[in-house]
């Protein structure tokens, strides 16, 4: 009954794990990703020269407010990153490819990555603004029970093994857990009532300067590159786990890797 | 017979399973409400309530010993299905996916019904708050359904795992905020009036359909095997 995840119909399996293959790609594949992490690097430098040196210290908030240049951008790919996991559980639903349940898997470990840095990240930057280290905004309230939603999705991951039943319940959370983020935003606004406090980060990108805006547009393009490159990576690591416990079941319980055979 | 009127008699008659089963040997539903009880009781010594704090805070109360004794005893709902070996058997049956899950969650609404029947006169007698009537028994309807339909669907998801009491919680608490806010916000309303509260019950209402009607669409991935 429970067999390993890898999908005998996926071509892009089996013992071979660098399958040379031709065609106008080929370069791409070959060098596509030192080219993104060589530009993610130069970016991250570039990143850290503006939100510190480029761009002008807010009149309000004063120095505190260069976090947000990697504020925002964290949030937007722990976002970026549970919309993909929600994407990928719907079609390793409907196609049962486990490519897709890789794809779900590895970027559920960057959106908890990143979530867990934004909290971190909004906490410094609340005990700076407001004077305390938490508060009741609905984006924050928002944020934490997101985290609690993934860090779950990765320990059912977990706890489940890489069994075909394990990737199903999994991808089931991936996709209630990202319909309920809209649920539990609204949910929590209206919980304290509508505040106006509880916007206090709308206005300060609303009427940014241009430098400012250049530099946290420069970040967001960044971080999206930096959440490719990680995505190229932990993929592969997925599925050379798998792949790795397949072999492993082979040798130890019989040629076709069925562990319920034994 | 039309294809409703079938799937209306398969879900009766997996009730009727279930609720046989239960009353002939698990009594589940005793521990449920006995450890909701218990729950109020112990909420009752934490917070020190008095007069002007009991109304805020007591229904909070309420609605964390359901939530408490929802994960505890839903846990169970395809335990004994999967001890017996007879989840095969209900799935071979010609019978849609989503009927099945329909009779799982009527299952244990009516599981909940019997501890909230224990708990809320309790809840009202021992807090000291007149507020048993329609518009609470409204409120701790809307409240049930959200949390049993996450509780059913999360109590499959869970099980495909070898740690289904430890997973059931983590799953399932982060997803209920939603209902556990709207929830406990109507009640209070009921204690306290508020002026300008939003319209919980309608939105508890809202939250249910969305939670029903996606869990019932994804039941049938967690269960083939």
């Amino acid at each position: 009954m429970k067999t390993l995840t890898s999908h005998p119909a996926a071509p892009d399996e089996g013992i071979a794990l660098h399958p040379q293959r031709g065609g106008w790609l080929q370069p791409i594949r070959q060098y596509g990703e030192y080219v993104l992490g060589g530009l993610t690097a130069l970016g991250m430098m570039l990143t850290i020269w503006a939100a510190f040196l480029y761009a002008p210290t807010d009149a309000v908030q004063g120095d505190v407010q260069r976090i947000m240049y990697f504020h925002v951008p964290m949030a937007w790919l722990a976002y970026l990153s549970f919309f993909i996991v929600f994407v990928a559980s719907i079609v390793y639903l409907l196609r049962r490819d486990s490519r897709w349940d890789w794809a779900a898997r590895a970027s559920a470990e960057i959106g908890v990555v990143f979530t867990t840095l934004v909290l971190i990240s909004g906490s410094i930057w609340g005990k700076a603004f407001w004077g305390t280290w938490w508060d009741g905004e609905p984006r924050l309230t928002t944020t934490l029970v997101l985290w609690f939603i993934y860090v779950a999705y990765l320990l059912l991951r977990f706890y489940g093994g890489r069994t075909e039943g394990s990737a199903r319940g999994a991808a089931v959370l991936g996709i209630i857990g990202f319909v309920d983020v809209p649920i539990v935003h609204f949910a929590v606004t209206w919980w304290r009532g509508l505040h106006p406090d509880g916007y206090v980060l709308q206005g300060t990108s609303s009427n940014m300067p241009m430098p400012a805006f250049l530099a946290l547009m420069l970040a967001l393009v960044t971080f999206t590159l930096l959440y490719a490159f990680l995505m190229l990576q932990l993929y592969r690591l997925e599925r050379y786990t798998t792949e790795a416990q397949r072999l492993r079941a082979i040798v130890e319980y019989g040629d076709d890797g069925d562990i319920s055979a034994s | 017979m039309s294809s409703f009127q079938t799937g209306w008699q398969q879900l009766w008659s997996i009730v009727g399973k279930d609720l046989r089963s239960e009353l002939r040997a698990r009594h589940v539903w005793v521990a449920m409400a006995l450890f909701s009880a218990l729950v109020l009781v112990v909420f009752y010594f934490a917070f020190d309530l008095r007069v002007e704090n009991r109304g805020p805070v007591a229904p909070g109360a309420l609605w964390i010993a359901f939530v408490f004794a929802s994960v505890l005893g839903l846990g169970r709902t395809f335990a004994s299905e999967q001890e017996h070996g007879s989840m095969d058997r209900l799935l071979l049956c010609p019978v849609d996916r989503q009927v099945i899950f329909l009779a799982k969650l009527i299952g244990n609404l009516i599981f909940l019904g019997v501890v909230e029947v224990v708990a809320v006169p309790l809840f009202a007698a021992i807090y000291n708050l007149p507020i048993l009537g329609g518009a609470l028994v409204v409120i701790v309807v809307l409240g049930t359904v959200g949390i049993a339909t996450m509780c059913t669907i999360f109590a499959a998801v869970a099980s495909t795992t070898g740690a289904r009491e430890i997973m059931l919680p983590l799953l399932v608490f982060p997803l209920l905020i939603p209902v556990v806010i709207g929830a406990v916000r109507a009640t209070q309303s009921l204690v306290v009036p508020v002026v300008n509260d939003p319209p919980w019950p309608g939105l508890l209402a809202a939250f249910d359909i969305i939670f029903v009607t996606i869990s019932a669409l994804v039941f049938q991935y967690v269960v083939e095997d």
